[in-house]
């Protein structure tokens, strides 16, 4: 187990070093600088604010010194942002995010899978069909046509919920929660409805049903375990669609978390920034991948730990 | 005869079952995925020739009649929007640049992926292993990062965006082309074409990719949705369509912000585009039932 922990965290610094690369070069790629936008600068002082971030440098060299930065774990400062380091503003706005995605994450895994095994031990009934028709259409209504429609109904017809802003209370946090949740649950939901449809035709669930085992002892001492497997191995591509979907519940509800800053930089050309949040979140997400997969590795009796060929 | 004859004409009767046909059998029995099918073609005729029905032009506002409800009298049969551009010639216009941006970008990621996966899936051995390992370290990036950057890089070109799009999200058909190949390439007739010398970049083409068909129809299907939710969800960003062209992401993002006072401006492309979506998944999902009828999530 832990040289296959080892091993996989090998495999993960090339992915990042990939990461951190490609992110560089193609921002460098876009046509105008980070100080466009401000009118009438005067070429010495573009030159000296060019000079004070080292944009006067060759390219490779700027490379390298934002390599060393990224060991150090100093994203540096933020071109729009004066007196901000990047690092000062993914402390103000990760937390934000991760408790809304975090929890739509959790919430969304856990309707999914209690969803998705009612409808296999359901299969073929009305509740079934019911239940994979809501998940459907909730793999086909976008997050942005549903949070419109929720704040309509919960904040303005009933005034229930504020329509959006942030604080850090429950009412504020639902309903982002919610449209933020709800594709995952329908995807999770058809996941594990699947799974263990195929479980349930195995022979060592024949073997509990034939010595009389009660339904629920069945799922609960057996089949959930490989039933949740396809589920587990979703879990990396959930979290990227949930820092994803942040992005744009975030806009949506007006909530000063991380996306919103990552969307701004992108527009205002905000170097730094935007590669220190890709970066910060590609590293997030290959954390992720890696837990997941020894989570794996834990439920999975099959899983061969040393060879990696398992597609 | 009697006995005999049945058993020739079973015999003919099951020799005429063939993949495709009991596929097309299984799929029209499935009702959901037919329905989808005939509902999708009545979406794509409306969106070509829908515009042509109506006096209407999508890009001349009319300040008069801003925001003006559904109304028949006046051939406004979607109402008018903020500064009264006739709705319903433009959710037209604008589920036809979805539509045509997602099948340009899935068409993109289907010839990469599928060359990419024959060729690592054929070859086998140490240079399958660098390419799946390469694209085991793309799947680990975080994927709208990179569209937004390439946005920025694009200026908003949005054909140009698209074929980028299409560009990265060739990794799930790269994974999955592989593995019918290498099923394929040990079957008997790429082992005969292999035995009379056939040069493997013929063999790919002529032999293993055609084989492929199947599912690659399937995740096409599938890849559409997918790219035209993710156009949708830049243009709602307002990085994506640019004024005054328009997508049915754009125009759900304006109508978001006059739901209040006119809810048909949300009303109309949030349901096109919803449709859109529930046919092309319920379409992709009875496709790989009928190609493959053990059961999938």
């Amino acid at each position: 187990m832990l040289r296959y922990a080892l091993e996989r965290l090998l495999t993960a610094i090339p992915t990042l070093l990939l990461l951190i690369t490609l992110a560089f070069f193609l921002i460098r790629l876009a046509p105008g600088g980070p100080f466009d936008a401000e009118r009438a600068l005067s070429p010495e002082i573009e030159q000296n604010l060019n000079q004070l971030y080292h944009l006067d440098e060759p390219l490779p060299l700027q490379y390298f010194r934002y390599l060393g930065q990224i060991l150090r774990l100093d994203f540096g400062p933020s071109f729009q942002y004066r007196d901000w380091t990047v690092n000062q503003l993914i402390a103000q706005g990760f937390p934000v995010s991760l408790t809304i995605g975090g929890l739509a994450l959790l919430l969304g895994l856990l309707a999914g899978v209690l969803i998705g095994m009612l409808a296999a031990l359901r299969q073929n009934h009305w509740l079934d069909y019911l239940l994979m028709s809501l998940a459907m259409a909730g793999l086909s209504i976008p997050a942005f046509v549903l949070a419109p429609i929720l704040v309509l109904l919960f904040a303005v017809h009933f005034g229930w919920l504020p329509a959006g802003g942030w604080e850090w209370r429950l009412q504020y946090m639902l309903l982002p929660i919610l449209t933020l949740a709800m594709p995952l649950v329908a995807y999770v939901a058809r996941l594990t409805r699947a799974s263990m449809i195929e479980v349930m035709r195995t022979g060592f669930i024949r073997t509990a049903r034939a010595k009389g085992l009660p339904l629920h002892q069945i799922v609960l001492r057996h089949a959930w375990k490989p039933a949740l497997l396809p589920v587990v191995s979703y879990l990396g591509p959930a979290a990227a669609a949930v820092i994803t979907g942040s992005v744009v519940i975030e806009k949506i509800f007006t909530i000063p978390g991380l996306g919103t800053y990552f969307v701004q930089g992108a527009l205002n050309r905000d170097y730094t920034l935007v590669l220190g949040v890709v970066i910060f979140y590609g590293m997030l997400i290959i954390l992720f991948n890696l837990l997941v997969d020894l989570l794996y590795a834990w439920m999975d009796p099959q899983i061969h730990l040393d060879s990696r060929e398992g597609y | 005869m009697g006995r005999l004859g049945d058993w020739r004409q079973r015999r003919q009767h099951n020799r005429r079952r063939s993949l495709w046909r009991d596929a097309l059998g299984r799929l029209l029995r499935n009702r959901a995925a037919l329905l989808a099918s005939v509902l999708l073609l009545l979406i794509l005729l409306l969106v070509t020739a829908g515009p042509l029905l109506s006096p209407w032009d999508a890009e001349i506002p009319d300040w008069d009649k801003a925001s003006m409800p559904p109304d028949l009298s006046s051939r406004h049969w979607f109402g008018t929007d903020a500064i009264g551009r006739d709705l319903f010639v433009r959710v037209l216009e604008g589920g036809r640049v979805s539509l045509l941006v997602a099948l340009l970008a899935t068409l993109v990621s289907l010839v990469i992926g599928v060359s990419y996966g024959a060729v690592a899936g054929y070859f086998g051995g140490r240079l399958d292993a660098m390419m799946m390992r390469l694209v085991d370290i793309l799947y680990a990036m975080p994927f709208l990062f990179f569209v937004i950057l390439l946005m920025v890089i694009f200026q908003r070109n949005i054909l140009l965006i698209f074929i980028a799009i299409g560009a990265i999200n060739w990794l799930d058909m790269a994974r999955i082309v592989r593995g019918q190949t290498m099923s394929l390439r040990h079957r008997g007739f790429v082992q005969a074409a292999e035995a009379i010398g056939v040069q493997p970049g013929f063999i790919i083409s002529r032999h293993i990719v055609p084989n492929l068909l199947g599912v690659v129809v399937v995740y096409a299907t599938l890849t559409i949705p997918q790219i035209m939710l993710m156009e949708s969800f830049l243009s709602f960003l307002g990085l994506g369509v640019q004024e005054p062209a328009t997508s049915l992401g754009a125009l759900v993002s304006d109508g978001a912000q006059e739901m209040q006072t006119a809810p048909w401006t949300l009303l109309f492309p949030a349901s096109l585009l919803a449709l859109t979506l529930f046919c092309f998944n319920f379409i992709g999902d009875g496709l790989r039932d009928a190609l493959d009828p053990r059961e999938h999530l």
